[in-house]
């Protein structure tokens, strides 16, 4: 069981190297972790106030600000920056602290390769916020990259494939290390199925990453052909097909969406249990649902596609499949649901997060259950409702749930507890204004507003300035969220080995003293 | 702020389009319910914040089930958000809640959750099924109508009876001075801003035309929320859909390109003239003797083949497409206002 201890290379100080050496060189789970999750802050800004321009561009009819063409740039780097930026790497810096933590493993299984999956990411990041600068600008036609509009932009075109290409790696990498961890370093006395729910939804998610992550690189490497080596994978003149890009990339992209989703699943039932001081309900029926939903992830691309023409039979399947989702993602809510049933609640900021997750995660898929009828999904298509809906699964459902998990683990990682007024502020703040943000965006696109335009017809102006005070409102108040995690790591009231007191928390990582040692489980601790 | 009346993006043909706009911001749920009443009221057009009923069979279909799941939606997250909301209320800590931590498993009520959602997807499948057969049957259509899209506008050249008749359809001048960064020209001024063309589709009420839909470009899709449906413009494939506007239904409809398309996106709109079946009858009959005039042959540019390799460029079929256009600046003073 223990890991790569023979390499004389290997010298596990229990103090940290010092100044640059300890990030550049880091091979400790806690380093590679904290990095993880300051980039994907950054990133988190950065995508966020591209969000700003796009709102403010928005909040009323003509052309204000940008030109359209910029305005695209815009709406194709925030998608890619928030989902390879801001989202991804705030699970694997989860991932890095939490599972060694909770399972008793002294480091992640991989330590040199958890280095490296890291140490890719700002380079790759850096690349694709660098196509801004090249002549033409950045790509500008959309996140989901379809060929032939894929196609004709310039010199960007190669820095971002090279760049999701980058990320697809480091993606991998980071699940694999994940996948060995979890498998071979349990402690002794924890059998899969009494593992944390976040490792568990984890282990599933890392499947899933390296099933589709490669799919991804080859449809992105088709285009690269087709773009400089005249191939013709994708263009019709040439005997390709349009269509077949849009198949491959949503047989990414739909499991994609559940990687952003999956590990809030496990976020939520961490958080859930132990502030309504009960078990998880249904623990294991939880597990199911998390690996069926996985499962179904991989049969229900098409249903991104209704509106580009499919047959009858393929519409059928697609749009049943879909709909089949909605009964795991269901027992999981009813779950939660059932965990808050006849507890004993209290609302700190974790909680707080929690539940908000759980309400407006459920809109969401309330939404998507909608999206899934595929004759009013023709209606709702390519409209501000989609953008409506899956702003509602990612930002008050994963982003909340990453928020959640920050302040639930933050004392166990600085050791400090951190201002409770500043977080219970930012939650409500953002609360409020992520759904005077996103709610319009149904009505808007129910009336028929479509996605991706800078300017809109005037009957279309109100709920857009609701929108955008919204978008002002949840950008600004994310400053508290840097503002209570930098007081955290400066100092604060000393947080307890448990944390949470008489909300006491469930699970190995609770057990070691906070701040967590730098080297935690060199010993494997026994679990009963 | 803006006078509706005057801007009102989907006019209805005797202006009941004008609708107010919900100026106020009503909470969520009074949102939800004022959309429901208003729609059973009978909107036809949208009101601003729910899906419009439109004016062809799919579309009222599409409505329908819209609502339908809407509904069953609403029912579930009361009992849902009912639950969360008791037990945040019931159960709380600082109220003095013991709780009850045997409470951690049944398979009861694991076995009723997750077959009750079963049967009421498959309830939720069978109209959805039903009427997706209805809209994928494309045959049997009264007139067809080749629809192709470029970046940024659209052609369309009919067929059969109705053939010869082709020309292109591009965002209005006045909406296009209106919408460059800097015009300084305030949008609640300009009439159907962004939902205008100098050029509309023109079709008839009360029969099935269909669409075949194909792009010269990059992919575009062709949407008019009224009629219903949405559908891709591919290079390289031809997509079928149709439309039975109902009579009595006549009226300008209008909506625009939905699929990123390039910098121009969301100035490429759709302005569909529904007329009656005799009227559009002498609509074609005006074109044709339009197309007479000239001496150059019309019907060239419309049998062109659909490959993207012999698309109609300009440069290619110059004289030959000019005729064929020619036709297109007397729609101006026929069709609009």
């Amino acid at each position: 069981m223990a890991h790569a201890s023979d390499t004389v290379h290997d010298v596990h100080d229990d103090r940290p190297a010092t100044g640059i050496k300890r990030w550049l060189f880091a091979t400790n789970h806690k380093d590679i972790g904290t990095m993880y999750l300051v980039l994907s802050l950054i990133m988190f800004f950065v995508g966020g106030a591209m969000a700003m321009v796009i709102r403010a561009e928005l909040f009323k009819p003509g052309l204000q600000f940008v030109d359209p063409a910029f305005y695209n740039q815009m709406v194709t780097l925030h998608g890619l920056v928030m989902i390879f930026g801001a989202v991804m790497p705030a699970f694997v810096g989860l991932a890095n602290w939490m599972i060694p933590l909770q399972i008793g493993s002294p480091d992640m299984a991989l330590p040199r390769m958890n280095n490296f999956s890291f140490w890719l990411l700002p380079f790759a990041l850096t690349l694709m916020l660098s196509t801004l600068l090249v002549p033409g600008g950045a790509p500008a036609g959309g996140w989901t990259m379809y060929p032939p509009l894929a196609l004709q932009f310039g010199d960007s075109f190669p820095m971002l494939i090279f760049s999701v290409h980058l990320l697809g790696v480091s993606s991998i990498m980071g699940a694999i290390n994940v996948i060995v961890t979890i498998l071979n370093m349990r402690a002794p006395g924890m059998p899969l199925l009494k593992m944390p729910l976040f490792c568990w939804s984890w282990l599933i998610t890392a499947y899933l990453l390296i099933a589709v992550m490669p799919v991804l690189a080859g449809a992105v490497t088709m285009l690269l052909t087709d773009h400089f080596f005249k191939t013709s994978f994708f263009n019709a003149a040439g005997g390709g097909d349009p269509l077949m890009f849009e198949h491959i990339f949503w047989f990414f992209g739909h499991p994609e969406v559940y990687i952003m989703i999956l590990p809030a699943f496990g976020i939520i039932s961490e958080i859930i249990p132990t502030f309504s001081r009960k078990p998880l309900f249904g623990a294991t029926s939880m597990i199911y649902a998390i690996a069926s939903i996985a499962f179904l992830s991989f049969i229900v691309w098409g249903h991104h596609m209704f509106a580009d023409g499919m047959p009858t039979s393929a519409q059928l399947f697609f749009m049943m499949s879909t709909m089949l989702i909605a009964v795991p993602t269901g027992v999981k809510v009813f779950n939660w649901t059932a965990t808050l049933w006849r507890g004993s609640l209290s609302f700190e900021p974790p909680m707080l997060f929690a539940l908000g997750f759980l309400f407006m995660f459920t809109i969401g898929g309330f939404s998507g259950l909608m999206l899934a009828i595929v004759p009013a999904d023709f209606q709702y298509n390519q409209t501000y409702f989609v953008v409506a809906h899956f702003h509602y699964v990612l930002v008050p459902g994963a982003v909340f749930a990453i928020m959640g998990a920050v302040y639930y683990w933050l004392p166990k990682w600085t050791g400090n507890m951190y201002n409770m007024t500043v977080a219970k502020w930012h939650f409500w703040l953002s609360t409020i204004f992520v759904n005077v943000l996103f709610f319009p965006q149904h009505f808007l696109g129910l009336a028929g507003m479509p996605r991706r335009i800078p300017d809109y017809a005037v009957q279309f102006t109100d709920w857009n300035m609701v929108s955008s005070i919204g978008g002002f409102g949840f950008g600004l108040s994310q400053l508290l969220f840097a503002l209570a995690i930098i007081q955290c790591v400066r100092g604060g009231k000393k947080a307890t080995a448990r944390v949470w007191g008489d909300a006491a928390p469930h699970g190995l990582e609770w057990t070691i003293p906070s701040p967590a040692p730098y080297h935690s489980f060199q010993t494997a601790p026994e679990v009963l | 702020m803006n006078v509706h009346s005057k801007t009102a993006g989907k006019t209805l043909r005797d202006g009941s389009g004008a609708r107010p706009r919900g100026s106020t911001l009503p909470c969520m749920a009074g949102a939800a319910a004022a959309c429901v009443l208003t729609g059973v009221a009978g909107a036809t057009t949208s009101n601003g914040y729910n899906m419009p009923i439109g004016v062809t069979d799919l579309s009222v279909d599409i409505y329908q089930l819209h609502m339908m799941v809407f509904w069953i939606c609403v029912a579930i997250a009361v009992i849902v958000f009912g639950a969360m909301i008791y037990s945040i209320v019931r159960f709380r800590h600082s109220r003095g809640a013991v709780p009850d931590t045997t409470l951690v498993h049944s398979t009861k009520v694991e076995i009723i959750w997750t077959i009750v959602p079963c049967l009421i997807l498959i309830a939720m499948a069978i109209p959805a099924a039903e009427s997706i057969l209805k809209i994928e049957d494309t045959r049997h259509s009264d007139l067809s109508i080749r629809v192709t899209g470029y970046q940024w506008k659209w052609q369309y050249q009919y067929m059969g009876a109705a053939a010869g008749i082709n020309y292109f359809s591009t965002l209005s001048q006045d909406s296009n001075f209106a919408r460059q960064l800097h015009s300084g020209i305030d949008p609640n001024t300009v009439p159907n801003y962004l939902l205008s063309v100098d050029h509309p589709l023109v079709i008839p009420s009360g029969v099935k035309v269909r669409l075949l839909l194909t792009s010269e470009d990059v992919i575009h899709a062709w949407w008019v929320p009224d009629f219903g449906m949405k559908r891709a413009a591919i290079p390289g494939f031809i997509s079928e859909m149709w439309i039975r506007v109902l009579p009595g239904k006549e009226g300008v409809y209008r909506g625009q390109c939905a699929a990123l398309c390039g910098r121009d996106h969301g100035f490429m709109p759709i302005v569909v003239d529904v007329k009656t079946a005799a009227d559009f009858q002498k609509w074609v009959a005006q074109q044709k003797a339009a197309l007479q005039q000239p001496a150059a042959p019309a019907t060239t540019a419309i049998a062109a083949p659909v490959s993207a390799a012999a698309a109609p460029a300009p440069s290619a079929h110059a004289s030959k497409k000019t005729a064929a256009e020619r036709p297109a600046p007397r729609l101006t003073a026929q069709v609009l206002n």
